[in-house]
């Protein structure tokens, strides 16, 4: 191995050794080191460009990688992780996202050699636990929604979403119809829209009653009168983004259906509804689930999750392949032990969504939660979290406006009305100096039908005592606001960095190291 | 519960403050016919001891590659070194339990490691800038092919050639099977006939090339193994005022062979889970892509960049976000929200471990072991090599009889020789005599003592 010529680290702004001001890899200095240590080589070495005549190698040598020990790599990720604040060490009421407690053994079991050695194209045969693992999941999410039939392999909720589109485009196809609309209400989250237009639908917005106790929920009357024959259905999320159940859901079915379009229904909000209600039993026709939410799989600071997605018997055919199929093992199929297998044929599948079958390392852990919980538990599960979200929005009454009258479920929507008396401050600034409290922040802007939104859900992970203390800093903070509105407005104080200047990073985009001039 | 901290009393006790008299109060506004009044038929609870109990029996019926089975299969799962300080540091719950840093102050972590990554996909790929990861190596070459339509906007056409990975090809016909794009195959030199180079037909190319093709997209190495020769690629689809999109599904192999950037790519796409990823059955795993520098607003995906705080210190953020769909909706430039995050943070811990020295390394091991199977192959009656071109990491071979049979064979003795490409090639979608090849992946993973034991295999089964 060549020894490289010393580069000088890049100049620390601060006094070194201070745990803020972590360099970059690349940054280190660079003496040919290398973490890893090989085995000697037991075959004969053989020169790259002999062995590959005609092909062009790489002329740069990649000088500009680091060269670092094993230790020097320990501590610098040690270090970029304690800049970031995660449900393991703080309360993360992130709306819309699900932040719940991972368990550890889920981790545990997902690392079985027998998992995590196993070739994708490897014969069936050979293949049985985990085809096995799938199936029993598959089942378990069916008994949860309701439906009959699924799919586990598309490999986020974005991409669920979009194989339940490609669904009820396809089956409309079938039966020789190309309506040209898909129907979104205007609180849906943004990749409902995105992914009915890669289903190459063009998006109509379905408008949400403005006022009164049903504020947020789909103006069925609007719906009826968009509803028609050249509209392939409608993209619903259910409870909505405020948190609410669509009151007139029957309704909403029966209009979309009495014109032959479908539902497709976005299951983010599943940890409201799981043992409780099914989304099936309501009139839904397709579903996806992020297991990373409801399902206790890690974000992991933003994938992988996975996104299955759940139908009605009649939109089964276009499903992805393969499918795993189930032979024997039933009470009338004369004491055969059970096998399982790959369907690869179906005429009629939408094809294939990911490169193989989908982010099946998610898949047991997701199981692992399930089978630690249980029926009883998964109710107690949704319960809890909606406990916790009406015990939330109860103890803030009088400190922030609900963005609505009605009863909301496992997550809450404040709007910023009354927001700027404190001081001035807006949703942002209130959500920044909750960082100096020890909380990650809700979600602030979203939905858009709320002004200033700021969107809270605990999760069933959340022990009272938390709870009761997020409440006292929203309070303290206000109290703030009110003589020190400065102090608000300039936070966070406390964190790894205070506020980025995001403008100029999308102005002036700098989106790689280079090295310096 | 175990996981529920609120537990009976603690809810009785949140209910009463409230003047709530039971808890299915709280799910009133769900009509009554709506409710499901069973308990789920889903199995548990488990405890602990109870779970590990069964997951070890799943696990067991599973034969896994490298430990019980002595395998060759790659077919864009490929087995590589995976050191144990990666997953440790994965393991950290600041990684592990963190989600998207929507709030930068409190997520330097996550977006220093994404903008560390960026910085080695663009040196890896040759390319300007990359983004922080997609779903998978087919779904990112999808996402390709959707940015090329975005950029040559009136060009309806994709010429994807047929030695790319025919799961890929799969995954881009549904992905873009609604969007008005026309798919068209670019077969190999000499139509694959033996002795032919196993790289893409240039001069098919070039016929096939006009003013309405968006781009082109070919594999490197590709599905064959063959390393393209891809300058002369690109500078055919630049003549035509098309993109050239490069597929990698053997990222290791961006150790050793010039960069698609130096090539001409305008578009690197591809797999990378060589880097240390578990194969898992196929995921998660590491999509990633790179681009020219003037096609940063229609990347799709996360990007971090670089900023200063308040203080002047420097910082990182998700940058150009207005590509997103949270903020574009339907005009997107993709509908994902998500990275592949935590698998991506375990391919940046192996490379930075791996550092210079040990990637080239890896690659050049790579290299010595193929070479050693190829050796061994010479003395093999029946079996040949059935492309000319350079290889890496993966070869085809032409077999005395079905591949499918070869496969059956040699698993009774204990080997996966690799892919029979019968198996993902369409009736016709492949060169001649399909169903004899099989393509054989050997990684630095592979000891000499089973390449042997392979090469015994399928001298037994080709007699």
């Amino acid at each position: 191995m060549s020894q490289e010529k010393t580069q000088t680290p890049q100049p620390a702004r601060r006094p070194t050794g201070s745990f803020k001001h972590e360099p970059l890899s690349f940054e280190y200095p660079r003496h040919g080191h290398s973490g890893v240590a090989f085995r000697p080589l037991d075959v004969p070495e053989q020169d790259p460009a002999r062995a590959m005549p005609g092909a062009s190698l790489r002329q740069d040598g990649l000088e500009r990688l680091p060269q670092l020990s094993e230790f020097d790599v320990v501590r610098h990720f040690t270090r970029l992780s304690m800049y970031n604040v995660a449900i393991d060490s703080a309360m993360y009421p992130l709306g819309s996202c699900t932040m719940k407690y991972n368990p550890r053994i889920n981790e545990t079991v997902a690392r079985l050699p027998g998992f995590t050695g196993m070739h994708p194209l490897q014969p069936d045969g050979l293949s049985q636990g985990l085809l096995e693992l799938m199936h029993i999941l598959l089942e378990a999410l069916k008994e949860i929604t309701g439906f009959a039939a699924g799919t586990l392999q598309p490999a986020a909720g974005a991409q669920g979403e979009l194989t339940g589109v490609l669904l009820i485009r396809s089956a409309l196809e079938a039966r020789g119809e190309h309506r040209r609309y898909m129907l979104v209400p205007d609180s849906a989250h943004g990749t409902n829209p995105a992914s009915a237009h890669l289903a190459g639908f063009q998006v109509r917005e379905v408008r949400s009653i403005k006022d009164g106790p049903a504020k947020g929920t789909v103006d069925t009357a609007h719906l009826a009168e968009m509803m028609d024959t050249e509209v392939a259905g409608l993209m619903l999320t259910n409870p909505n983004t405020l948190g609410v159940f669509e009151p007139e859901i029957v309704r909403i079915a029966e209009i979309v259906h009495a014109k032959g379009g479908y539902i497709y229904c976005d299951g983010a909000n599943m940890n409201a509804q799981v043992g409780i209600t099914r989304p099936a039993d309501y009139g839904m026709d397709v579903i996806h689930l992020n297991l990373h939410k409801t399902f206790s799989t890690p974000h992991g600071g933003g994938g992988p999750g996975a996104g299955p997605c759940l139908c009605t018997a009649e939109l089964e055919p276009f499903l992805p392949v393969p499918r795993v199929v189930k032979e024997g093992g039933e009470k009338d199929s004369g004491g055969k032990e059970p096998s399982y297998r790959l369907e690869w044929n179906a005429p009629q599948s939408i094809g294939k969504v990911a490169t193989f079958h989908g982010n099946v390392g998610i898949m047991v852990r997701a199981l692992s939660f399930i089978l630690a919980m249980g029926p009883a538990g998964l109710r107690e599960m949704t319960e809890t979290a909606v406990l916790n979200a009406v015990y939330l929005r109860h103890m803030l009454k009088g400190v922030l406006k609900a963005s609505t009258e009605a009863p909301t479920l496992h997550e809450v929507v404040f709007s910023d009305e009354g927001l700027a008396t404190h001081g001035g401050i807006n949703t942002m600034e209130l959500a920044k100096r909750l960082m100096d409290y020890g909380f990650h922040p809700p979600t602030v802007y979203f939905p858009l039908t709320v002004p200033g939104a700021l969107m809270v859900e605990p999760t069933e992970s959340e022990p009272r005592a938390e709870l009761d203390r997020f409440v006292e800093a929203i309070k303290a903070i206000l109290a703030e606001a009110d003589t020190n509105p400065e102090l608000v407005k300039t936070a966070p104080h406390s964190a790894p960095r205070t506020r980025l200047d995001e403008t100029r990073a999308a102005r002036k985009p700098v989106l790689r190291w280079t090295p310096p001039e | 519960m175990r996981y529920i901290p609120n537990n009976a009393p603690v809810r009785e006790d949140m209910l009463r403050q409230m003047g709530i008299p039971e808890i299915g109060e709280l799910f009133r506004s769900i009509p009554e016919q709506l409710q499901y009044k069973r308990s789920l038929e889903v199995p548990g609870p488990l405890a602990e001891d109870e779970q590990l109990d069964l997951f070890r029996q799943l696990s067991e019926k599973n034969l896994d590659q490298g430990h019980a089975l002595n395998s060759f299969l790659g077919a864009g799962a490929y087995r590589h070194a995976s050191y144990l300080v990666a997953d440790s540091l994965l393991q950290r719950g600041e990684f592990l339990t963190a989600y998207t840093p929507y709030q930068p102050e409190i997520s330097q972590g996550t977006l220093q490691a994404i903008f560390e990554f960026q910085t080695f996909m663009t040196m890896l790929t040759g390319m300007e800038v990359a983004n922080a990861s997609m779903y998978d190596g087919a779904s990112a070459c999808a996402e390709a092919v959707l940015m090329a339509d975005r950029l040559k906007n009136g060009r309806q056409r994709v010429l994807l050639a047929q030695s790319l990975h025919p799961l890929y090809r799969e995954v881009v016909r549904t992905h873009t099977r609604f969007m008005g794009l026309e798919l068209d195959t670019l077969g190999l030199e000499g139509g694959g006939a033996p002795g032919s180079s196993g790289r893409v037909d240039a001069a098919a190319l070039k016929s096939a090339l006009g003013d309405d093709v968006a781009c082109v997209v070919v594999q490197q190495p590709n599905f064959f193994g063959v390393v393209e020769d891809l300058a002369p690629l690109a500078e055919a689809a630049h003549s035509a005022g098309a993109l050239l999109i490069v597929v990698v599904n053997e990222a290791l192999s961006l150790a050793l062979l010039e960069p698609p950037g130096a090539a001409g790519a305008d578009i690197v796409v591809g797999e990378a889970m060589s880097f240390g990823v578990p194969l898992y059955f196929g995921g998660p795993y590491l999509g990633f892509m790179a681009a020219r520098d003037e096609f940063k607003r229609q990347l799709p995906g996360r990007i971090a960049g670089e900023t200063v705080d308040t203080h002047g210190e420097r910082g990182f953020v998700l940058t150009l976000a207005t590509r997103e769909q949270h903020i574009r909706r339907e005009k997107a430039t993709s509908n994902i929200c998500t990275n592949q995050n935590l698998v991506m943070l375990t391919a940046l811990i192996n490379l930075t471990l791996l550092g210079r020295e040990g990637l080239l390394e890896t690659g050049r091991r790579n290299v010595s072991h193929l070479g050693y199977f190829r050796g061994g192959l010479a003395g093999l009656t029946g079996y040949r090599e059935t492309f000319g071109g350079p290889v890496f990491n993966e070869i085809t071979l032409t077999c005395p009889r079905p591949a499918a049979d070869i496969v059956h064979g040699c698993l009774k003795r204990g080997v996966l020789p690799g892919l029979d490409a019968a198996r993902l090639l369409k009736p016709g979608g492949g060169p001649p005599d399909a169903d004899r090849l099989l393509v054989v992946a050997i990684t630095e993973t592979s000891r000499r003592e089973e390449i042997d034991a392979l090469l015994a295999a399928l001298r037994e089964e080709g007699k």
